[in-house]
């Protein structure tokens, strides 16, 4: 996934389009923040899941952080390869390192994200 | 307002990442904890403690008084011995864990933490009895650590400790020298906090940085490089060294805390003495006990532990130990938790999380290396 193509939650997850399918991941600037990351909770495949609802859970070495849904719909794939080495998502957040793949629901909730420009000047603020 | 330590902008031009602890403006990560972790378990690394907090009693009663203040025995050090310690309110809770340097019987330094170093200021003005003069210096020292495996022969091979390196070199552990640099008096201790080989340097609050960056300069061969918060936690952490907010605080008795050997119960009267004497007898209430997670999950400071459904207790810290790659705690159960019991969790976002009990210390300290 390129960044520039991405879409970005305020909570730092990333979504790219391709069809209905998003995948979802979290920043290179989440993954930076939260240091080395040890061990991801998942949801499961088939399991649906609403925007802004919490779906996974992030553990690096001294904090705990959620992965929130940018969008709706159903989990159809997940990233098992995150379970056993999670630390991929601080070496390749945007490539290897995404958590899920989701069938969306409703195509309009794409609005309420942030395109890379408007994320970017999102964290320029919040810094 | 957010103190800044000496050392401040050496850590924001090292890419420290800057957070507030105990008021002070501090790095919690250059590099990344679990690589800043294994430079000192495996070569040494330097630590900005200039934050602690140093408290200095001097006076013909001083020896007398430090043994009045603390649970271990302070006339029992020879002149140049530091020890571990802890000091209670009247009720056997501790107020702080801290270092009591002995340099005479007549001075006598206190070494707290700096979240704690104006309660215990006060405390002891408290207490104050005798002839004493109780200073709080906290703002005079700053203070490096430097350890790791590398640390002796790095201060060796530097030029700040050249003058010295006699001495340095025969210094046992837990023991301390003075000397003299550019005029002022310096403190140099084989003492930390990580379970490596390493030294302690008091220091004038002015001539911290540029001490600092020396060493640093000089260190690189060594593999040197500063190390944050985040790596001082996880490196206390696996030799299970107690921490002040964590398994001890004023609800939090020593006994309690697995500390009966720093608490001295057959010297002389000290602070909270009576109340521990009595909590001796009857048995404490809790007990502190090291959990090894077999499930998937990290147990943080905080979650419940559970025997059979039952809430037990809570974890005082947990991490994942970079060192042994899984999740571990220290928890402070119910002391009728059975030593072989089986049905162990912690409750992990409301969901148990199978746990054995795991011995401490999970990592065997090379501090006498």
């Amino acid at each position: 996934m390129v960044p520039e193509e991405c879409l970005y939650t305020e909570d730092h997850e990333w979504v790219f389009i391709e069809d209905e399918i998003a995948t979802i991941g979290i920043s290179d600037y989440a993954a930076g923040e939260l240091g080395d990351i040890v061990y991801v909770e998942l949801p499961e495949v088939d399991s649906e899941i609403r925007q802004t609802d919490p779906v996974g859970t992030i553990e690096a070495v001294k904090t705990v952080a959620e992965l929130f849904s940018p969008i709706s719909g159903k989990v159809i794939e997940v990233n098992g390869d995150l379970i056993d080495d999670p630390e991929i998502i601080n070496r390749s957040p945007y490539e290897d390192g995404w958590f899920i793949k989701v069938k969306m629901s409703d195509m309009s909730e794409l609005d309420n994200l942030l395109d890379h420009e408007k994320y970017q000047e999102f964290l320029g603020e919040s810094q | 307002m957010a103190l800044k330590t000496p050392i401040y902008q050496s850590h924001v031009d090292s890419g420290g990442k800057i957070v507030d602890f105990a008021g002070f403006m501090m790095p919690v990560s250059f590099e990344g904890i679990v690589a800043e972790h294994e430079r000192v378990r495996n070569k040494v690394g330097f630590f900005d403690v200039s934050h602690m907090g140093e408290i200095e009693i001097t006076g013909e009663s001083a020896l007398e008084f430090a043994d009045f203040a603390v649970s271990n025995n302070v006339s029992k050090l020879d002149d140049g011995q530091i020890c571990y310690t802890v000091c209670c309110n009247e009720k056997g809770k501790v107020l702080d864990d801290l270092l009591v340097y002995r340099f005479s019987s007549s001075r006598i330094l206190f070494v707290v933490n700096a979240v704690n170093a104006g309660k215990i200021y006060q405390h002891l003005l408290g207490i104050q009895k005798g002839d004493v003069r109780i200073e709080n210096r906290s703002s005079g020292y700053g203070q490096i650590a430097v350890q790791g495996p590398a640390s002796r022969d790095l201060l060796l091979g530097s030029s700040f400790c050249a003058p010295v390196s006699a001495k340095l070199a025969g210094l046992g552990y837990y023991r301390f020298f003075t000397f003299e640099h550019e005029g002022s008096e310096i403190i140099l201790s084989r003492t930390g906090y990580t379970g490596e080989v390493g030294y302690e340097i008091y220091l004038p609050w002015d001539m911290t940085a540029s001490v600092w960056d020396l060493l640093l300069e000089e260190g690189g061969e060594y593999g040197a490089a500063p190390i944050g918060l985040g790596a001082r936690d996880t490196l206390r952490f696996e030799p299970c060294y107690c921490l002040y907010g964590h398994e001890i605080d004023e609800d939090t008795s020593p006994l309690e805390a697995g500390l009966s050997w720093v608490v001295k119960l057959k010297k002389d009267d000290f602070v909270g003495r009576g109340a521990l004497v009595a909590e001796k007898e009857a048995g404490s209430g809790r007990k502190l006990i090291g959990l090894e997670l077999q499930g998937r999950g990290i147990p943080r400071q905080g979650y419940n532990v559970l025997h059979d459904g039952k809430v037990v207790g809570k974890v005082t810290s947990g991490t994942f130990s970079p060192t042994l790659k899984k999740g571990l705690a220290m928890a402070l159960v119910e002391r009728s938790l059975p030593k072989d019991a089986s049905g162990l969790a912690v409750e992990i976002r409301n969901r148990p999380v199978s746990a054995a009990r795991a011995r401490m210390p999970f990592y065997a300290s090379h501090v006498n290396d």
